[in-house]
């Protein structure tokens, strides 16, 4: 095998990563939008501001510390202690359970029965909102996450894969974080098929996702259900802030990136979780490969928009979607 | 009490679908119009043009772009962005390649390329709606961005990838470049949006205005009533661009001088422009202009109150103001989603009435 196959083979193995993360905060869209119709444009910004949670409570910052500072003429900065990676994650779902809980109280149950683009410009408007307060809570500086995972290319797979190519092949790159990513995004998609199939509350949630008023007439409590799913959204929304911020620094291109998830869920239809993760997949490979092949004629950095551009011309084609449910319109 | 409409009789019909029925908005029209003209200019200064008024006109033009395809045409579009930067560029090249044509004849037709653009990133809309279509114009805002961050003949090959507007006169007086005066500024802003302004507002209560709201309120119903979704939807997306490129050509050429791309035309400006309808009142042209003061004057405002009188640190005080625009959108989407504009309508219903509401 050549060794510009094999480099070839690598950028789609990379792509296949990158895309599982995409796929990861993509996730988070579809939960709420299923359940509840609201197509959420902060959930970006809801992993930045769980990963910024998440560091400020393991290094034990005090919340609001520059405001209180900036009223009171105080220097307060840190607790002084170090919170232990897992009281911290436990900590931090529960700071994100609290959000879905005030989503729900103050914003949509006020929404109830507005035009869905009504909803998605109040998720813009509440992205904004987050954003600020995850800034005046933990300071806007770009953040180190330590949770000890992995992180470098893998030299075990280099090695055992160098010998393929002859000389000019030096073995694969593999980012150890990735392949943590990737497991992690695997069991996290498992973890949630399973509660949606298997338990009284994901039966439920899926009852209200197939028709509101048909779940009301059985006594589902709508607003409990919207209530976990914002919080489910947000536990992905972690999950995916944790990897990024492992990855880059949590900072506030993070919620950027997460845009990426947009044209995921384009091409993956909105309703459908395996089609959030063939989304990913194919957006991830798809511009990874365009970025090696197309990239260096035009200038690169085409990162910044492939995703959107084939998500757009994909859609043209197939407006619901890779597996969305077909949309049908009636006057 | 101002409101009064005892004597305020229409005869015709064309007295009774005027822009302002009541008497008293028409003088106040011309009050405002004779203030913006005749008494500003001699009066302002550096700080209040740069910071508050060139800002305010130019994206006042833009939200009134926005509003033709957001609030009229109901096609939500996150493109703004880009659709500036279009106009920027255009009407940089236009200005370096054909130094000796007037420069407000460069924005114009900055302006129309922009409207091609525009077309050409709404041609999905036909295919695609809602938050699809919002999504589908992101394509646009980063695409445009990276385009003009990348290709080199856009910015005439400049070392350091900006563009700056070179001088150019209208009336021996300097419009563009770094010798133009306040007042120069703030004139030629005022003349495209007062020209804007008059023309978005006979557009949406004309035949094309009355096409794009029955697309916007129910596509499907308006197909079949004989409304042509092809030309109501590209038209809204021609014109809508049409505006936002003019905005954008000003905000290079008169109002900063020299931009980069994707600091100035970022996803961030799109969704400035969008909260300015949003806030002001989608479907208004007179929101777009109160969701433009707004926005521009809530951060000088803030700044003048945490920075200047508290004494806040810079950065502080930028994340507040993030909070409170979120805060804001929320509110409004809630409390009035017609915006600001609504506001002051049942404010002049209550006056109209006072002090007998029964």
């Amino acid at each position: 095998m050549s060794a510009d196959f094999l480099y070839g083979i690598e950028v789609i193995i990379n792509g296949l990563m990158a895309g599982v993360l995409y796929a990861l905060v993509a996730l988070g869209f579809v939960l709420i939008f299923k359940a509840s119709g609201i197509f959420n444009f902060a959930q970006g910004v809801m992993a930045l501001f769980s990963a910024l949670t998440l560091v400020g409570i393991m290094e034990g910052q005090v919340p609001f510390a520059h405001l209180i500072n900036a009223i009171f003429g105080t220097s307060i900065h840190h607790f002084g202690w170090t919170v232990p990676a897992v009281l911290a994650i436990i900590l931090t779902i529960g700071v994100m359970v609290i959000f879905a809980w005030m989503v729900q109280k103050f914003l949509f149950r006020h929404l109830v029965g507005q035009p869905h683009i009504i909803l998605f410009m109040a998720t813009i408007g509440l992205a904004y909102f987050l954003e600020g307060v995850g800034d005046l809570m933990w300071g806007s500086s770009i953040k180190r996450l330590e949770l000890g995972l992995p992180q470098g290319g893998s030299l075990a797979i280099e090695n055992l894969t160098s010998g393929l190519g002859g000389d000019d092949f030096y073995g694969f790159f593999i980012d150890k974080l990735d392949i943590v990513a990737t497991i992690v995004a695997i069991l996290l998609v498992i973890l949630l098929v399973a509660f949606s199939q298997f338990t009284k509350y994901g039966r439920a949630m899926r009852a209200v996702a197939d028709d509101h008023q048909a779940a009301l007439s059985v006594g589902i409590s709508l607003n409990f259900i919207w209530v976990l799913v914002w919080s489910l959204a947000g536990f992905v929304a972690l999950v995916a802030g944790v990897m990024w911020g492992a990855k880059s620094g949590v900072q506030f291109s993070l919620s950027l990136i997460a845009l990426k998830a947009l044209p995921v869920l384009m091409l993956g239809g909105f309703t459908s979780i395996p089609g959030a993760i063939v989304g990913g997949l194919i957006i991830g490979v798809g511009e990874k490969l365009f970025e090696y092949l197309v990239g260096p004629m035009v200038g690169g950095a085409t990162e910044n928009w492939f995703a959107y551009v084939l998500a757009l011309v994909f859609l043209i084609f197939r407006p619901q979607g890779l597996l969305g449910e077909r949309i049908i319109e009636r006057v | 009490m101002l409101y009064r409409e005892s004597g305020d009789f229409k005869t015709s019909y064309k007295a009774d679908n005027q822009t302002f029925p009541i008497a008293f908005d028409r003088y106040r029209y011309w009050v405002v119009l004779a203030v913006a003209y005749l008494v500003i200019p001699f009066v302002i200064t550096d700080y209040w043009a740069n910071a508050i008024l060139v800002p305010f006109l130019i994206y006042s033009i833009a939200a009134i772009g926005l509003n033709i395809l957001a609030g009229y045409c109901g096609q939500v579009s996150l493109g703004t962005g880009g659709f500036m930067a279009v106009g920027a560029y255009t009407c940089y090249k236009l200005m370096t390649a054909f130094p000796d044509v007037n420069i407000l004849l460069h924005i114009v037709l900055s302006g129309g390329v922009t409207a091609l653009v525009g077309a050409a990133f709404g041609l999905p809309s036909l295919r695609i709606k809602g938050f699809y279509l919002a999504v589908a114009t992101l394509a646009a805002q980063f695409f445009l961005v990276w385009l003009f961050n990348k290709v080199p003949w856009f910015f005439n090959y400049s070392a350091s990838g900006q563009i700056s507007a070179p001088e150019r006169e209208f009336l021996g007086i300097a419009v563009t470049g770094p010798n133009t005066s306040a007042w120069a500024s703030y004139l030629v802003c005022l003349v495209f949006v007062t020209i804007c302004a008059i023309i978005a507002r006979n557009l949406t209560r004309g035949s094309l205005g009355r096409q794009w709201m029955s697309i916007r309120d129910m596509d499907i119903a308006a197909e079949i009533i004989g409304v042509n979704p092809l030309r109501a939807k590209l038209s809204a997306f021609a014109i809508s661009s049409f505006f936002i490129g003019i905005s954008g050509a000003l905000f290079f050429a008169v109002y900063l001088g020299a931009i980069e791309v994707g600091e100035a035309f970022g996803i961030n400006k799109s969704l400035l422009v969008l909260f300015m309808v949003i806030i002001g009142g989608l479907g208004s042209i007179f929101g777009s202009f109160a969701g433009a003061a707004f926005l521009v004057c809530l951060p000088v405002i803030l700044k003048l109150i945490g920075v200047d009188l508290l004494g806040w640190p810079t950065d502080l005080v930028a994340h507040l103001q993030l909070v409170l625009i979120g805060f804001l959108i929320m509110f409004f989407l809630i409390k009035e989603p017609h915006g600001l504009a609504q506001l002051w309508n049942v404010i002049k219903e209550k006056l109209r009435l006072w002090p007998f509401p029964h």
